[in-house]
């Protein structure tokens, strides 16, 4: 078992496929949550695949695409201040905020490095007593445990030059906010692989109990996806709301215990501002009274100025599944990969990037 | 350790104990301002500077990797490679031993590639100039008598052949890359592709089209061979031939191995009726033995690259934008 080959068996998605076509009846909307999912769609053109019953929309789960300007030009004005070394995963340096980009700041001068893991922020500030080392805390409940444990860490090590700007972000209470606000009708949800890895089935429960809504717990392969679709299908046609999990080679019910130890030893829920959905209650996490001194934003004044949506972008309605990147004027003509003016164009797993890249709706 | 500026005479010893020796050749030695020699016929003249990050990476090094991508160059012209020239930019305190290692590397290449070094020089400059050591290598090569081969002649009807797995030198680079280390036991597939390509030639003069997928990886090559011929191309996901290793890197880091680059690998566009025997010779050659027809030209939709996916539905391919960046999660 390789793990990556099997999962992109022609042979098993012309059997699961056919399968679908076969179940599928009614008409019905499914939303992927995770942009992870979202790419796995377009790169595979699952969409051409899927019958006509089913339709299936990109929901807010890129965590680079949901965080607002307003945080982004925090960390930005961060890596402004003189010896400050900022610390971030690779995604977040072309992501423009208000004024300017992390790559922009860079190539002005400003320290920034790309680090694939948070204990490698940790030693770089170990190395370099004399300079403050901030890591730039994004990322779902998939990256928050690892974040906690370098804050746990640097604690151990008396490391007293390590902070984190923490603009974490939390699943389960979004999809909530979007469900509540009763834009989007919805009939079935692909729930997100890796953060279910951490979080587990149950937090989602909520969703099929209060809204009626079919889960199904997806990896990212395409053949994960089908049998998640085969499964989703399945629950509609027989008239079933409940939680299930696809993607059981990596999420177990009860989520990773070690992990969420570590988030709730270090982190509690606040809330957040979503782009283009607002701010959401207890979405977010900060660190608790005890892990303070790492709080970024308490050790440094900064100062990011006022905050500037770009103009025409319609990357929040994007987010909201309320519309695609064929609605936004500005895609594919002002706003491309190579110039993107919005986050969901920028990021890898934005719908504006996957829809962009892999040519959704093109014909021929 | 090398220190900057300290005259003429340290730079002659430098060029003397180091690069003579070993890159010994009759017109190299005579160390005039110009190596001379004489030619006939068309000639493939090109340039290319090597500023890889780190200098040594498994399965080879800057060295290697600045004989080969310029013999490389010229062998996709169809050329024959014969003479390359050799430029060092040396930032100041890069150990002497580093860099007979790879004087050493680039002999070996030069000499497997069947190509003299006649000329070249060497900076030092101060550090922080110039990461360890910047390389620029120029060639030239004979093309020979009736081979026509460009980027603008491939034909609707033409089958695309891939001589190999893809993705292995980005990735073997990447694995050594500071801040970014994980093991794995690939190596880049960096190598002189000269003689591979004598072969297909000596196989059929009629091949339109070949170029070797460096960065941006096959993706952006095929791209470019679509716009410049104005064709599209249409290649099958699975006849993509990418190895274990280089699939999972890529997955853990958010990459998609058609954009990850190669240094030992070439795209060719062959007429059908060539096809068969050009795949023969390939295979026959140790850098081409996984060789495979992996898609084909189509008049329609100029420029645009499609894959049909594992799954049989079809995605454009398009050109890399950028670099590419390591994903959140």
């Amino acid at each position: 078992m390789r793990f990556i080959q099997e999962f992109r068996s022609s042979e098993l998605a012309k059997g699961l496929i056919s399968r679908i076509h076969q179940k599928s009846k009614t008409q019905a909307r499914f939303m992927e949550f995770c942009g992870g999912h979202t790419v796995t769609i377009f790169r595979y053109g699952i969409r051409q695949v899927l019958p006509k019953t089913l339709e299936m929309l990109s929901g807010p789960g890129c965590p680079v695409c949901v965080t607002a300007n307003v945080d982004l030009d925090k960390a930005i004005a961060l890596a402004q201040i003189p010896d400050v070394i900022i610390t971030t995963f690779g995604d977040m340096l072309k992501v423009p905020g208000s004024h300017s980009s992390l790559q922009e700041v860079n190539a002005s001068g400003a320290d920034i490095r790309m680090v694939y893991s948070t204990m490698d922020a940790l030693n770089l500030a170990e190395e370099n007593p004399t300079k403050s080392v901030v890591f730039i805390g994004i990322g779902f409940e998939t990256t928050a445990p690892i974040i906690a444990a370098s804050i746990l860490q640097a604690e151990e090590r008396r490391i007293r030059n390590y902070y984190i700007l923490s603009m974490h972000k939390l699943c389960p209470p979004v999809i909530r906010a979007i469900l509540e606000s009763g834009e989007v009708k919805l009939h079935g949800l692909i729930c997100p692989g890796h953060v279910s890895a951490i979080i587990g089935s149950h937090p989602w429960e909520f969703i099929a109990r209060d809204y009626g809504i079919s889960c199904v717990i997806s990896g990212f392969e395409p053949i994960d996806v089908l049998q998640c679709v085969d499964m989703l299908v399945a629950q509609i046609e027989s008239g079933q709301s409940k939680v299930e999990i696809a993607y059981r080679r990596g999420v177990h019910p009860e989520g990773n215990q070690q992990a969420l130890k570590l988030m709730k030893q270090v982190f509690e829920p606040c809330p957040a501002q979503w782009r283009g959905i607002g701010e959401v209650p207890d979405s977010s996490l900060k660190l608790k009274k005890e892990y303070q001194h790492f709080d970024a934003e308490l050790a440094f004044d900064i100062d990011p100025g006022p905050t500037y949506e770009p103009v025409g972008c319609i990357c929040g309605d994007i987010l909201r599944g309320v519309k695609t990147p064929l609605d936004c004027s500005l895609f594919g003509k002002d706003c491309t990969p190579q110039y993107p003016i919005g986050p969901c164009m920028v990021s890898s797993e934005g719908s504006c990037s996957a829809y962009y890249l892999y040519g959704e709706g093109f014909e021929g | 350790m090398l220190a900057h500026g300290s005259g003429g005479k340290l730079a002659h010893e430098l060029v003397e104990s180091s690069f003579l020796k070993a890159l010994a050749n009759p017109l190299l030695a005579k160390l005039d301002d110009s190596a001379v020699f004489n030619f006939s016929g068309r000639l493939a003249f090109t340039t290319d500077s090597y500023v890889v990050s780190p200098i040594f990476f498994p399965g080879g090094d800057i060295g290697k990797l600045a004989v080969c991508g310029t013999v490389n160059d010229l062998a996709m012209s169809g050329a024959k490679p014969l003479y390359l020239s050799l430029s060092f930019i040396i930032e100041e305190g890069l150990p002497q031993g580093e860099l007979s290692q790879v004087v050493d590397s680039i002999q070996k290449a030069a000499q497997e590639a069947g190509v003299e070094i006649v000329t070249g020089d060497t900076k030092v400059v101060h550090r922080g100039s110039a990461d360890k050591l910047f390389i620029n290598t120029a060639g030239v090569g004979i093309i020979p008598e009736g081979v026509d081969i460009s980027g603008n002649n491939a034909r609707s009807g033409d089958k695309v052949i891939l001589s190999g797995a893809i993705g292995d030198h980005g990735i073997a680079v990447l694995s050594r890359r500071e801040g970014l280390s994980f093991s794995t036991q690939l190596e880049s597939d960096c190598a002189p592709l000269g003689g591979l390509v004598a072969d297909m030639l000596a196989a059929s003069s009629n091949i339109h089209s070949l170029r070797d997928p460096t960065r941006g990886g096959l993706a952006t090559t095929l791209n470019e061979l679509a716009k410049q011929s104005r064709v599209s191309i249409r290649i099958e996901e699975e006849k993509v031939l990418v190895r274990d290793e280089v699939l999972a890197a890529c997955e853990m880091l958010g990459f998609d191995p058609l954009y990850v680059a190669n240094e030992g690998k070439l795209v060719a566009i062959v007429p059908p009726e060539d096809t068969d025997k050009v795949l023969k010779v390939m295979r026959e050659n140790h850098y081409g033995k996984e060789a495979a027809i992996i898609g084909e030209v189509r008049a329609e939709h100029p420029g645009r690259v499609v894959m049909k996916t594992c799954l049989g539905s079809s995605r454009i391919i398009d050109m890399l934008v950028g670099d590419i960046l390591p994903r959140i999660c």
